[in-house]
C-alpha cells in the first residue's frame, strides 16, 4: 500500500526515467569504447540533477504551502559553501602557498590562524551535517519570526530576497573568511577521490540521481501525509484552516525547514561537479530562476519541478552557447508565457488538458 | 599659491583692465633689471603700490627667474619651457628669443619677501570680491607673519563684509605667529575659536603648547569648542548624504508604491522601467549633441518629459499585455514582470551594448558650493528639489484630480469601486501607468549621478522594494518617510560600519522590522488588506 501511495504513474515514470539514465550514463562513459557520453556531459548531467533536486525542494514550499521563497538560492548557495569549506581543506598543503592548515585565499589576505567556524571543517562527516543543518537553521529561524508574525505573499517573498541579497553582500566580502567574491574554488579530492577523474565525476551524478529520488520520495511521503493535506489546506485557505484549530505556522516553519535542507543538500552535491561556490550563487536573479523551472514543470507536481528545472537548465546550456544575446529574451518570454498561458505547468497541461476542455476553465490551484 | 596667482593674473589679463598710472608702471618695471638688491626690493613694494593689473604676473615671473632683459633693453617675461617671450609691460608676444640675447633679473630673499608681500596685498585689492576671497583663504593657510601689513591694508578698504571677516581671521592666524602681546594673542585665539573649521583648528593647534599659561588654556578651550563645532557639521554633513540618498530613493520607490498600493500588483520590471528613463535622456542628450549643441543646458528639461511618456507607454503595455491576465494572483503577477524585466534588460543591452553610456550634466548640475563646512553638490540639491517636485505633483493627482479619486476608491474597495460606475479596467492601466512614468523620471534623475548601464534598474530594485515595505505599500507618504529613513539611516552606519556592512544591517532591519509590522510603517487598515 506504502508503495503506492509513493509511487504513482508520474512518479513511476520519472523513477525509472532516472534509474535508466544513472545506469547508461556511466556505462557510456567508462565502459564502452570511444565514450559515446563524453565526461563533460556527465558533469553537466550531474549538475541538473542538483538543479532538479533544487526544484522540488521549492515545489515543496511553494507548490504545497503557497510560499514563494525567493531565498532557495541562498539555502542552495550555504550548502554548498558547507561543502566548499571541506573541499578547501582536503586540499591541504598542495595550495599554491603550500599552508598544511589555511586556504589560499587566506593567506593571501594575510590571515594566521583558521577563524573558529572554519575549524572541524576537515572532517568530512561535520561538513555534511553543515549542509543540512545551516541552510535549515537558517530557514527555522528566518521562518520562525516570519510566520509567527503572518508576513505573507508578496510581502514574504520580498523579505526571503532581502535575505538572500544581505546573504551575497556579506559574501562577497573577504573579512566574511569565505573567499571575497572569487569564493572557493581550486578544488583537488573528495573523501581522498580525484575530483577530475572520469570515475569520480561519474559517481558524483550517480550520487545526484540518488539524492533526487530520494529527494522525490521524501517530498512525495510528506506531501501524501496527513501533515500533507493540512498543508495544500493552508495553501488554499490560511484563515480557514486556522480556524479550525491547525497551528498553521507550525506546518509552514516544518515545511520551510525541511525544503530548505533539500536545497542545500543539492548545493552540497553541486558544488563538487562544477568546482566552485561563489557569492554570485546567492544573487537575485538566481533565487527567481528556480521558481521558474518549478512553474514551468508544474506547481505542486513535484516530478514537473524536477522535469522543469531539467528543461530550463539545459535549454540554457544550449541556448547560450548558440545565441548568448537570446537567452534572456528566452527566459523572460518563458516567465511571461508560462504564469498567463500554462498556470499548471506543462505537466498540469499534458495531464489535465482533457479533464480541463470538458470543465470549460482553467482549474485554477492555490494562490497565496 | 602660485598656482591661484596665475588664475588671477590670467583672468585680470583678459578683463583687459586697465587702471591709471600705466606710464608709472612702465617706468618701474623697466627700472627693475637695475641697481642694488635693496633699491630691487623697494622697485618691488612701488608696484604693488600701483595696483596694475599686470603687476602680479611681473612680481610672479621675477620670483621664478622669468624675468629677462633683451639685448635692447626690452624687460620680458619668458616662458621656460616654450621659450616664448612677452613684454613685462604691455603683455605683447615678442617671439622667441634665443636663449644667448637674454640676460636673467636676479633676486635674493630679501627681494623675494618683498615680491610674496606685494602679490598678496595686490590679490587682497582685486575688484572680484571672489579672487578677494580665494587670496583671504590662501593667507590664512599660510598665516605668515610678514603679511599682516598687507593685510591691514586689505582690511581698511575691503567693503564685502565675508572677505572682511577672513581677513581679519588671516590676519588672526599670522598674529599668533609673531611675538605680539598675550592679550591680542588671545583675542586672536577668540576670533578663530569663532571660525571654528579645519583651518582655524591648523592655526592653533601648534599653540596647544605654548609657554604663556593663558594662551595655552585658551588654545585648550579653543581647540575643543572647534572640535565640537566640527563634529556638528558633520553630523550635518552625514543628514545631508542621507537626505540626498533618501531622495533618489523615494524618487526610484515612489512608483512602486503606487502600482503595488493601488493594485497589489508587484512590478519587478520597474527597476528597468527607471533604466528606460535614463536611456531617454541619453538619447536626448546624443541628438543634441548631434544636432543641437546649444540645447544641451535644456537637455533635462527636454528628457523629463519625453521619459515619463516613454516609461508610462511602456508601462501601460505591460498592464494591458500582461499584468491584466493576472489579477488576484499576486506571485504570479511577480514572476511574469520578472520575465519582462530581462526582456527590456537584454533589449537595451542589445541596442546600446552592455557598456556604461555616457550621459552628461549640465552645467547647472555640476560643481558644488560650500555651506558652512559642508560642500553641496548641485546635482544631488537638484534631484532633491525634483524628488519633492515629483512628490508634489503625484500628491496632487492622487488627492485632487478625478482620476486620482477614482484610483483611491479602487485602491480602497474594488469591488465597490466598479458597483459605482469606475472603469476599474481604465484605472488600473492609467495607475500602472502613472507609476511606470514616475520610474521614468527617477531614470532621469539617477542619470545624473549612477552609471547608465543595462544593470541600473537592478541595483535599484532591491532597494526600492525595502523603501516600500518599510514605509507600507499604499501610501506615498510612507513612501517618503521610508526612502528618507532608509536614506538617513544608510549614511549614518556607514562611518562605523562600512558601506557593504551598513547595507546588510539596514536589510536585517527591515527583516527583522517586517516582523513587528508585517504592513510596514504606515499600513493600509479596513477590510481591503486581507483580500
Amino acid at each position: 500500500m506504502a508503495a503506492s501511495r509513493l509511487i504513482d504513474r508520474r512518479m513511476g515514470i520519472f523513477l525509472a526515467g532516472l534509474f535508466v539514465l544513472t545506469v547508461a550514463v556511466p556505462v557510456g562513459n567508462l565502459w564502452i569504447a570511444g565514450q559515446p557520453v563524453p565526461t563533460y556531459l556527465v558533469a553537466l548531467i550531474g549538475k541538473y540533477l542538483c538543479y532538479a533536486l533544487l526544484a522540488v525542494a521549492l515545489d515543496l514550499v511553494w507548490g504545497y504551502c503557497g510560499i514563494l521563497s525567493l531565498g532557495h538560492g541562498a539555502f542552495f548557495a550555504l550548502g554548498g559553501y558547507a561543502m566548499g569549506m571541506y573541499l578547501m581543506r582536503e586540499i591541504g598543503a598542495r595550495g599554491v602557498y603550500a599552508n598544511p592548515v589555511l586556504p589560499d585565499f587566506m593567506v593571501f589576505i594575510g590571515w594566521k590562524h583558521l577563524p573558529w567556524y572554519w575549524l572541524g571543517f576537515d572532517h568530512f562527516w561535520l561538513a555534511a551535517i553543515m549542509v543540512v543543518a545551516v541552510p535549515g537553521a537558517l530557514a527555522f529561524v528566518f521562518g520562525w519570526f516570519a510566520f509567527r508574525s503572518r508576513v505573507t505573499g508578496v510581502y514574504l517573498s520580498i523579505i526571503t530576497q532581502a535575505m538572500t541579497y544581505a546573504l551575497m553582500l556579506a559574501f562577497f566580502r573577504n573579512e566574511m573568511g569565505f573567499g571575497g567574491n572569487n569564493g572557493l574554488t581550486d578544488f583537488k579530492d573528495i573523501l581522498g577521490f580525484d575530483l577530475a577523474s572520469h570515475e569520480t565525476k561519474v559517481g558524483l551524478m550517480m550520487l545526484s540521481a540518488v539524492a533526487l529520488a530520494a529527494g522525490l520520495l521524501l517530498a512525495r511521503w510528506i506531501t501524501t501525509s496527513r501533515l500533507g493535506k493540512v498543508l495544500v489546506c493552508l495553501r488554499d485557505a490560511e484563515s480557514r484552516t486556522r480556524f479550525l484549530g491547525y497551528r498553521v505556522e507550525h506546518y509552514k516553519l516544518f515545511i520551510f525547514t525541511v525544503s530548505a535542507m533539500m536545497a542545500g543538500v543539492a548545493g552540497a552535491l553541486y558544488v563538487p561537479q562544477v568546482g566552485i561556490i561563489n557569492p554570485s550563487e546567492f544573487s537575485t536573479a538566481n533565487s527567481i530562476e528556480i521558481v521558474i523551472w518549478v512553474a514551468l514543470g508544474g506547481r505542486g507536481t513535484l516530478v514537473g519541478a524536477a522535469l522543469g528545472a531539467i528543461l530550463v537548465a539545459g535549454a540554457k546550456t544550449l541556448l547560450t552557447g548558440w545565441f548568448p544575446e537570446l537567452w534572456l529574451f528566452a527566459l523572460g518570454a518563458l516567465f511571461v508565457l508560462v504564469t498567463i498561458a500554462l498556470p499548471n505547468g506543462v505537466l498540469g497541461a499534458l495531464e489535465g488538458g482533457i479533464g480541463r476542455l470538458r470543465r470549460g476553465t482553467p482549474t485554477r490551484e492555490a494562490e497565496a | 599659491m602660485t598656482f591661484v596667482l596665475r588664475i588671477v593674473v590670467v583672468l585680470l589679463t583678459l578683463a583687459g583692465a586697465q587702471h591709471a598710472g600705466a606710464a608709472d608702471f612702465a617706468k618701474l618695471v623697466n627700472a627693475l633689471p637695475h641697481g642694488s638688491y635693496h633699491e630691487r626690493a623697494d622697485v618691488v613694494r612701488e608696484i604693488g603700490k600701483t595696483g596694475n593689473p599686470r603687476a602680479v604676473e611681473v612680481l610672479q615671473a621675477l620670483a621664478n627667474d622669468d624675468l629677462k632683459v633683451m639685448a635692447d633693453g626690452t624687460v620680458v617675461i619668458v616662458d621656460d619651457k616654450t621659450g616664448a617671450a612677452v613684454g613685462a609691460v604691455e603683455g605683447a608676444s615678442l617671439g622667441t628669443p634665443s636663449a644667448d640675447s637674454l640676460t636673467r633679473v636676479r633676486v635674493n630673499n630679501m627681494v623675494r619677501r618683498a615680491i610674496r608681500t606685494a602679490t598678496g596685498m595686490l590679490t587682497l585689492r582685486s575688484p572680484d570680491p571672489a579672487k578677494r576671497l580665494a587670496a583671504a583663504r590662501d593667507a590664512l593657510r599660510s598665516a605668515s607673519p610678514d603679511q599682516i601689513e598687507a593685510l591691514d591694508a586689505a582690511i581698511g578698504a575691503e567693503t564685502d563684509a565675508g572677505v572682511k571677516a577672513l581677513l581679519t581671521e588671516a590676519r588672526a592666524a599670522a598674529v599668533l605667529k609673531t611675538d605680539a602681546a598675550t592679550t591680542e594673542k588671545v583675542a586672536a585665539i577668540r576670533l578663530l575659536e569663532a571660525r571654528g573649521d579645519e583651518a582655524a583648528r591648523a592655526a592653533l593647534s601648534p599653540l596647544a603648547t605654548a609657554k604663556d599659561p593663558e594662551i595655552a588654556r585658551a588654545v585648550t578651550s579653543a581647540l575643543a569648542s572647534i572640535a565640537e563645532t566640527q563634529r556638528m557639521w558633520r553630523l550635518a554633513q552625514n543628514v545631508w548624504y542621507g537626505l540626498s540618498l533618501g531622495s533618489v530613493l523615494m524618487l526610484a520607490a515612489v512608483g512602486l508604491a503606487i502600482t503595488f498600493g493601488v493594485m497589489g500588483v508587484i512590478n519587478m520590471a520597474h527597476g528597468e522601467l527607471v533604466m528606460l528613463g535614463a536611456y531617454t535622456t541619453f538619447v536626448v542628450q546624443q541628438v543634441i549633441r548631434a544636432d543641437a549643441p546649444w540645447l544641451f543646458g535644456w537637455s533635462l528639461a527636454i528628457a523629463a518629459p519625453l521619459a515619463f511618456v516613454v516609461a508610462g507607454a511602456v508601462g501601460i503595455a505591460i498592464e494591458r499585455g500582461i499584468v491584466r491576465h493576472l489579477y488576484g494572483r499576486p506571485l504570479e503577477t511577480l514572476l511574469a514582470t520578472w520575465g519582462v524585466s530581462l526582456i527590456l534588460q537584454q533589449a537595451v543591452r542589445t541596442i546600446f551594448g552592455p557598456d556604461n553610456r555616457d550621459v552628461g550634466n549640465p552645467g547647472w548640475m555640476s560643481g558644488a558650493f560650500p555651506l558652512g563646512q559642508m560642500q553641496v553638490t548641485w546635482n544631488r540639491l537638484w534631484i532633491l528639489i525634483f524628488a519633492f517636485a515629483v512628490f508634489a505633483a503625484l500628491l496632487f493627482v492622487l488627492k485632487r484630480t478625478p482620476i486620482g479619486l477614482q484610483m483611491r476608491a479602487v485602491t480602497q474597495n474594488r469591488a465597490m469601486a466598479a458597483n459605482m460606475g469606475i472603469r476599474t479596467g481604465r484605472v488600473d492601466a492609467l495607475t500602472f501607468g502613472l507609476g511606470s512614468a514616475i520610474a521614468g523620471l527617477a531614470g532621469v534623475a539617477l542619470s545624473q549621478i549612477d552609471n547608465v548601464s543595462p544593470n541600473l534598474g537592478q541595483n535599484y530594485i532591491v532597494d526600492s522594494f525595502m523603501v516600500v515595505v518599510f514605509g507600507g505599500a499604499g501610501n506615498i507618504w510612507g513612501t517618503m518617510a521610508g526612502g528618507f529613513a532608509l536614506g538617513i539611516a544608510n549614511k549614518f552606519l556607514e562611518p562605523f560600519t562600512g558601506a557593504v556592512l551598513g547595507k546588510i544591517v539596514i536589510l536585517v532591519g527591515i527583516i527583522l522590522f517586517i516582523q513587528k509590522r508585517p504592513r510596514g510603517l504606515f499600513a493600509v487598515k479596513g477590510r481591503a488588506v486581507e483580500a
